[in-house]
Order: structure tokens, then C-alpha cells, then sequence
């Protein structure tokens, strides 16, 4: 078994414990299509980062927050919904972000692999970044689940409660940047929202408690990646879709499972 | 002394819709005080302006320093994907077993504790959400609408749960309704609203006056039949109430 091998597979695994918890929080609050929204923006992050010769990983953090922003900003002229806004923003930052890449003078960057993910290249540098920012933003969500989980249940009550209601939200939007930026290498900006949500929603029928919910959502996207990864290894097929269609099987097989049981 | 809570010439304007105009009020220790008017008077606005959820266009909230409130949302919606069960809902509100324990004792549902949020009655939840705000210790309570969702018996056991709460703790409370009769009569103040200050007063004051009758109609006048035994059919009670609205 090859270095590069143990590599993604360390690589997968960091983010897949982190994309539990954090995609639990996804889904509760119903955040996917914002998910996907800061996902394609970070495409954007890529090719600033090249314009301006900074690390790809804090460009995309910053794309994304300013994304968010925007976000607030047109959400308060409350003339539109709010899925609409976020498709506008999703898309336009989307091929905003494939043109720039075009534009750039010997760029020598694979559009596929940020699209999709290039697992099977991590190298050690990034393997440190990811279980680093990952483990980072597991403490902090950890830290913060009460108020977090507060909020979720019922905002105004949490206020009332003195929840800093802004301040929660704000550390949630940018705990989301940064796994995004980190997920990139795995799965690709287009697929990054799947690894969140599909196993949390996979954990859901298993479940009785917030926090089981998460930790399920983990191990079970631990599975998806070995899976993926095998599946890749063995059929040679792309390493990120493998391990979102893995994801996607368990699934399926947990609704199977859970219709099956009284 | 000072009141708990001082309202002064609030009015709040959306856009180009005033919601709230010129409204003051107080609140005094260890009083009821219900707030009614029709759906869209600006009932609920009001609330969120005094819990400091919302700002006031114009005008003042007071409260006394230090004074813990506790809430009662009109709703709780939980995404069903969130597992909840009620132990880990009270939980939000105060990690300490004994006191969430004997919150929920308080309003009558202990055999509750470990069943799951999505799994309550509509009087349930309404009990639980009234043990979260228990859990404050508030020297104010605010209830947005709390019998929402609950059937004629379970409101009226609402109700006096609501009194009860008042004469053990001494809290003060101030509570939105639209079902009249039933509230008025464990009132200490009335304030009828529609946009503006309507009128004020005890029930019975509020019940004589005109402007109410206008806005109510006839048939929800003041109910101060007291009952001294449990209804368990809703036609009886509907039945009883009927007679004593026109007595």
C-alpha cells in the first residue's frame, strides 16, 4: 500500500469527523443550499488566492465570509427569498470563479480537481492543515454546542436566555468556511455540501439525542471515505465522487433498514 | 416603589406600517397582566419589544435592574431531523439535573422527561416550554399566547397553573391572549390593544367599556362564573359557557 494511499485516507478521515457534527448543524438548521453557496464561492477563494499569490486556504475563508455578508445584506432588503439569493450568489460566484481561473496567465491549475477533488495527491503539508483546522473547529463546536444547539431549537428564547444569538451564528458561518476550504482537496467544491448532510441524515433514525446524531454522523462518514477510497482504488474510479456515492449508498441502506425494523 | 416594567409612549412603524402606536403601560410586582386585541394589533410586536428582541421606533422600556425574565414563545417548531428529547430541551436553559427535575414536577408533567420533543401533545409542550422559562427563576414571565394549541380543559388547567405559579413564586406575569373569558377572571390588569392602547383596566372595567364591546362583540363578556369542579367533555363546558356569557 502506497504512502499517497495512507495520506488520503488520513486526509478523508479528518474531514469526515468534523463534517459530522458540523453537517448535523447543517441540516437541523437547514443550511445545505447555504452550504453549497459557500462551497462554489470558494472556488472563487482559488483563483483570488492565485491573483494575489496567498495561501488557497485563508482566500477561501474570506471568500466565503464576504459571500455570507453579501448574504445579510441582501436578505435584509427582504425582497426576494432567501433560496433565490442564495442560487444568484451560488452561481454567479461559481462561474465567476471558473472564468478567473481561466483568465490567469499559465495558472497551471486542474479546474477538475478543484471541481471534484484530487484526494490522491495530499501531501503532508495538507494532511497537518486538515487535521489542524479540523480539530480546531471540532473543539470550538464543542466548546459552544449549548449555545449552538440553543439557538438551532429557538432563537428568540435563546436570546432571551442571553445567548449572544449574532455572535454564535457568526462563529458557526465561519467554522463552515473553514471546513469548506479544508474539504476542497477531498471532494471537491461541487460535492462538499453531500459529505455534511448525507451522513448526518444517514444518523438520523439511529438516533435518540442532538449529540448521538453527530457522532454517528462521523463514524459514518469515516465509512463513506474507506469505502470510497477502496472503491477508487479497486474500480479506479475518482476518489471524491467514489466516497459520495458511498455515502449516498448508506443511505439508501439505512432507509431500507429503518423502514424494515416495527 | 417603582414598577417592574414601565412602558413608555412605545410605537414602532415597519416601512410605511405603523404596527404600534403610543403605547405605556406598568407593570407592578406580583401582578397579572393580559394583553388582548385582535390577530394583527401588534400584540405579539409589543412583546418582542419589551423582551428586547425587537426595537422600539419611539419610546421607552423600563425594567428594574437585575430582573430575570422568563419567556414563553407562541411557538415551537423544532426541525424533526433535531433528535430532542425534553430532559436535553430543559437542559438549554439550566445543566442542573435537580432543577430541570422539579421544573417539570412544577407543571405537572415529570413522567415526561425522557420522551422526545416531537412526541408531545400540544398541551405538553406548552407545559414544558412554561418549565423553561421556570427554569429562569424569573421575576417576570412572559407568555406569548400560552393555552395555543391546547383544548378547552387543558386551557382552563393552564390557566391556573399560570395563578398558581404567581401566588407561590410572586413573579410577575404578563401574558398575550385572545380567548377571553377564561384569562379575565385570574386578572389583575387588562390592556386591550389594537395598534394603540384601546383601554385599560381591571377585567371589569375593560369588559364595560365600549370600545371593547366593539371590538369583541357582546358574547365575550367578562366570564366571572367560577367553576368548582373538572369538566371532561368539551360539549358540557362549550354548553356551560354559553350561559354564563349571556348571565
Amino acid at each position: 500500500m502506497g504512502e499517497f494511499l495512507i495520506y488520503a485516507l488520513l486526509a478523508g478521515l479528518g474531514v469526515a469527523v468534523i463534517a459530522g457534527p458540523l453537517g448535523a448543524f447543517v441540516v437541523w438548521r437547514r443550511m445545505a443550499y447555504f452550504g453549497d453557496t459557500l462551497a462554489h464561492s470558494a472556488l472563487l477563494g482559488i483563483s483570488l488566492s492565485l491573483w494575489l499569490s496567498i495561501t488557497p486556504g485563508v482566500a477561501v475563508a474570506l471568500t466565503c465570509v464576504l459571500i455570507a455578508v453579501g448574504l445579510f445584506v441582501l436578505q435584509h432588503r427582504q425582497t426576494l427569498a432567501t433560496d433565490t439569493l442564495l442560487g444568484i450568489l451560488s452561481h454567479s460566484s461559481l462561474a465567476l470563479g471558473v472564468i478567473a481561473i481561466y483568465l490567469i496567465p499559465n495558472a497551471n491549475m486542474n479546474l477538475e480537481s478543484i471541481l471534484f477533488g484530487d484526494l490522491l495527491t495530499v501531501s503532508g503539508a495538507d494532511l497537518i492543515t486538515i487535521w489542524a483546522v479540523g480539530l480546531g473547529v471540532l473543539l470550538v463546536l464543542i466548546r459552544l454546542w449549548r449555545p449552538l444547539l440553543a439557538i438551532t431549537v429557538h432563537q428568540d428564547l435563546a436570546q432571551v436566555e442571553g445567548t449572544p444569538v449574532a455572535a454564535v451564528k457568526a462563529v458557526l458561518m465561519l467554522s463552515l468556511a473553514l471546513v469548506i476550504a479544508i474539504a476542497m482537496k477531498v471532494v471537491g467544491v461541487l460535492l462538499i455540501t453531500a459529505l455534511l448532510i448525507i451522513p448526518a441524515a444517514t444518523a438520523r433514525h439511529f438516533v435518540r439525542s442532538a449529540e448521538a446524531m453527530a457522532l454517528l454522523a462521523s463514524a459514518l462518514g469515516c465509512l463513506a471515505v474507506a469505502a470510497g477510497l477502496m472503491l477508487s482504488l479497486f474500480a479506479d474510479t475518482p476518489a471524491g465522487p467514489s466516497i459520495v456515492l458511498c455515502a449516498g449508498v448508506l443511505f439508501v441502506v439505512s432507509q431500507i433498514v429503518s423502514k424494515a425494523r416495527p | 416603589m417603582s414598577p417592574l416594567l414601565n412602558v413608555a409612549d412605545v410605537s414602532l412603524k415597519i416601512g410605511e406600517n405603523l404596527i404600534l402606536e403610543n403605547i405605556s403601560f406598568r407593570i407592578g410586582a406580583g401582578q397579572i397582566t393580559t394583553l388582548i386585541g385582535p390577530n394583527g394589533a401588534g400584540k405579539t410586536s409589543l412583546i418582542r419589544i419589551i423582551l428586547g428582541l425587537q426595537r422600539a421606533t419611539a419610546g421607552t422600556v423600563s425594567i428594574l435592574p437585575r430582573t430575570r425574565i422568563g419567556y414563553m414563545p407562541q411557538k415551537l417548531v423544532i426541525d424533526p431531523s433535531l433528535p430532542l428529547s425534553v430532559r436535553a430541551f430543559l437542559k438549554l436553559a439550566d445543566r442542573n439535573h435537580a432543577n430541570t427535575t422539579a421544573a417539570l414536577e412544577r407543571v405537572g408533567v415529570p413522567h415526561l422527561f425522557d420522551s422526545p420533543m416531537a412526541h408531545l401533545s400540544g398541551g405538553e409542550t406548552q407545559r414544558v416550554l412554561l418549565a423553561r422559562a421556570l427554569l429562569r427563576k424569573p421575576h417576570l414571565l412572559v407568555l406569548d399566547e400560552p393555552v395555543q394549541g391546547v383544548d378547552v380543559n387543558g386551557q382552563e388547567a393552564l390557566y391556573k397553573l399560570i395563578g398558581q405559579i404567581r401566588d407561590t413564586t410572586g413573579c410577575s406575569i404578563l401574558m398575550v391572549s385572545h380567548d377571553l373569558h377564561l384569562v379575565m377572571a385570574a386578572t389583575d390588569q387588562v390592556l386591550c390593544i389594537n395598534q394603540h392602547l384601546c383601554c385599560h383596566g381591571t377585567p371589569e372595567v375593560v369588559s364595560a367599556d365600549p370600545i371593547y364591546r366593539e371590538l369583541f362583540g357582546a358574547r365575550t363578556a367578562l366570564y366571572t362564573h367560577h367553576h368548582d369542579h373538572e369538566h371532561d367533555l368539551h360539549g358540557g363546558v362549550a354548553h356551560q359557557h354559553e350561559d354564563c356569557n349571556h348571565g
